[in-house]
């Protein structure tokens, strides 16, 4: 009885004394409470191939890895000193909310009830979503207007199933649904040939294409038939913090459409050009000091993290198994017809 | 002669009449059917060396992928600098189960001591870290079998104490304690464990006073020795109730009070008895841990799942979960051994 009290009492002083090391950080100034403890608390998924994924030396990387690098490299000068917490789809909110991590970077849709309904803030988009169709490159298919009378696999019970019914309501196209439990049963079938089609996410789509026999043959169609923007997000009312986010993001895109490089930034320091001054902040640029940083944030943004269009070609471009295209895409820069947009580094 | 006894006795056990001699032959069939290229896959066609996905040609499984990974799978996203904190301990642990087992009695009371009630500590000084120069490793660092088996073997450590003061409460004629225990019992065997990690990993911290958290790891052990106590003191009741009164009596008449007759006489008769049922308990709740995945904790079967996303290896699940059933299936089978051994050695009877 001794001993059972004993071990009860020391396990309740040693988890109060765990609980006093970490997870405490003043929730209203995390910009802050960033700078003092040197890393930036980050929330991730558990696995997620493109945005947010760790390698077998247990490095983490992805799209969504690479806003919270920026945010580190912005605020504590190292894009490295990231410290990342694997979040389930269920607690990702209430991780941020209870100070568990600062900004959540998950592969979160943007969508009105999350951002005005649970005390949360997105601050921006850093990949356009949405369900699409992959089909074989034989079938002679280029664009979703060739799936009329066409056999469509896909998950059960989901938005997609719901998404493909107006989809193909809406072109007043026949179709023959074949619905599946699990992903990996839908991928089966598909490449088993039961289907024309599959349809999901795009960035599943291309994710699970490599999992075909011969990923080759098989295309995934340039459009998108519904709406997932993708996103980091952070606590409400913490503006300062929200501010360093949301920069942090758009000067990675704004540096790829002026042509700023992780690799030509530093040629670039003599340009003429105003606005490249301002994003690589060049000699008298002042972009810093609204942000509560030094006026190099961007720079080393760029030259640790790289522009958007870096980023997107490392983890999901052409030369990655994902191979999920841009061109044409919503995640084109707005230059080239995408939805890629952001407001000016002035 | 021999041959033809042999023989016999073939026929005696395995043809002894058309029904039998019929399921054995569907058997053979049905082994002959899976076993080869079940074999081939695993072994014979498979891929064993190499360092990436496309270095897997030959068809079969592709152990280059456990392979790669074996350090995650093991030690999580722990620091690689720092991993051999977590092989000192675990090499205390093996060093003084080993010194235990060939030590004499008196030896052995330290050994308990010190694995009981210092050797938490120390290896969770050094899982941690934060003093004598040791830099900290969250516990979100914290993963694969290592997390696995802190999990289990915490819980375990705390389960049982907390299921035996629960038996003994549901048995005692104080109804404070008597129905508080009931009460125990029944909220924790009657919900799911999921529902219990998701409210200790989700909705716990909501209800904390802003800044003041308590760590993940730390909830979801609590949640879950809560919840085994639970079904640990309904097998400690049961061998309750197996000591006959002659024995709580016998107790009595030598003066003993409430405790030393429990612990002394009543208890180390109970416990030996419910031995199996304890086993039972235990390898239940190792192999519940992998239900942390819900509140983002990778364990080992979260490790895997990390790995088979990585885009560089994307489609190699089986490999990975044919690994995960292989370790899972040793350290249950370890324990089934171990307990069985136990019982006998504690055999008294006869």
């Amino acid at each position: 009885m001794k001993k059972a009290l004993k071990l009860i009492c020391g396990f309740s002083i040693f988890a109060f004394l765990l609980a006093s090391c970490g997870g405490d950080s003043s929730k209203n100034n995390t910009l802050e409470a960033t700078k003092k403890q040197g890393f930036v608390k980050c929330g991730v998924s558990q696995g997620l191939p493109g945005f947010s994924n760790a390698d077998e030396a247990g490095k983490w990387s992805g799209i969504d890895v690479d806003v919270c690098r920026a945010v580190a490299a912005a605020v504590l000068g190292d894009a490295s000193k990231v410290k990342y917490t694997p979040l389930s789809a269920k607690e990702r909110f209430t991780a941020l909310q209870a100070g568990d991590i600062d900004v959540l970077s998950r592969n979160t849709t943007w969508t009105l009830e999350r951002d005005a309904g649970i005390g949360l803030t997105f601050v921006g988009v850093n990949f356009y979503d949405g369900q699409g169709f992959m089909v074989r490159k034989n079938s002679g298919i280029t664009s979703v207007n060739g799936l009329n009378n066409t056999k469509v696999c896909t998950n059960t019970g989901t938005t997609t199933e719901l998404n493909m019914r107006d989809f193909f309501k809406s072109k007043g196209f026949s179709y023959e649904p074949v619905v599946f439990e699990k992903a990996d049963e839908v991928v089966a079938a598909y490449d088993s040939g039961r289907c024309d089609t599959y349809t999901t996410d795009k960035s599943g789509l291309a994710a699970q294409r490599t999992k075909m026999k011969n990923p080759d043959e098989h295309v995934v169609l340039p459009e998108t038939i519904s709406k997932e923007p993708l996103g980091p997000v952070v606590r409400e009312g913490d503006s300062a913090w929200e501010d360093v986010v949301r920069w942090s993001l758009n000067v990675m895109i704004e540096a790829e459409e002026y042509g700023v490089t992780s690799k030509n930034i530093d040629s670039m320091m003599s340009t003429e050009n105003p606005a490249i001054q301002r994003i690589i902040g060049a000699e008298g640029s002042k972009t810093g000091e609204g942000l509560g940083l030094d006026n190099k944030w961007s720079y080393r943004i760029i030259k640790q993290v790289g522009n958007y269009g870096e980023i997107y070609e490392k983890h999901v471009g052409a030369n990655t198994p994902i191979a999920l295209p841009r061109k044409g895409s919503a995640n084109a820069s707005w230059r080239n017809g995408g939805a890629l947009y952001a407001p000016p580094v002035r | 002669m021999m041959k033809n006894l042999n023989l016999l006795w073939f026929k005696e056990k395995f043809f002894s009449t058309p029904l039998n001699a019929f399921l054995t032959i569907s058997i053979i069939y049905l082994g002959f059917i899976t076993i080869p290229p079940l074999a081939n896959w695993i072994f014979f066609d498979a891929t064993f060396i190499g360092s990436k996905k496309s270095d897997c040609v030959s068809g079969g499984a592709c152990w280059v992928f456990v392979n790669v990974w074996f350090e995650r799978f093991i030690y999580g996203l722990y620091p690689a600098e720092e991993i051999w904190r977590i092989n000192l301990a675990f090499g205390i642990l093996a060093a003084s189960i080993l010194v235990y087992n060939f030590a004499n009695q008196k030896i052995r009371k330290y050994i308990l001591i010190f694995l009981f009630g210092v050797f938490p500590f120390i290896s969770l000084f050094l899982f941690h870290g934060g003093a004598l120069g040791l830099p900290v490793v969250d516990t979100r660092e914290w993963g694969g079998l290592f997390l696995t088996l802190v999990i289990s073997v915490f819980a375990i450590i705390f389960c049982f104490p907390l299921g035996i003061i629960l038996a003994m409460g549901r048995r005692s004629t104080l109804p404070v304690f008597k129905y508080f225990s009931i009460g125990f019992i029944e909220f924790w065997r009657g919900v799911p464990l999921i529902t219990v990690l998701f409210m200790a990993g989700v909705m716990f911290p909501l209800f904390l006073p802003a800044g003041s958290n308590l760590d993940k790891l730390i909830r979801v052990i609590i949640a879950i020795t809560l919840f085994e106590a639970a079904y640990m003191a309904e097998v400690v009741r049961g061998g309750l109730q197996a000591i006959t009164r002659g024995q709580y009596d016998a107790a009595k008449s030598l003066g003993m009070g409430y405790w030393k007759s429990h612990f002394f006489i009543i208890l180390p008769q109970a416990l030996k008895i419910v031995i199996p049922g304890i086993t039972n308990t235990f390898i239940a709740l190792f192999k519940d841990t992998p239900l942390v995945f819900v509140v983002g904790l990778l364990e080992i079967l979260g490790m895997i799942n990390l790995a088979k996303t990585n885009p560089n290896w994307l489609g190699l699940a089986t490999e990975g979960y044919v690994f995960a059933a292989f370790v899972y299936w040793a350290f249950c089978f370890w324990m089934s051994r171990y307990s069985l051994k136990l019982e006998n050695r504690l055999k008294t009877s006869n």
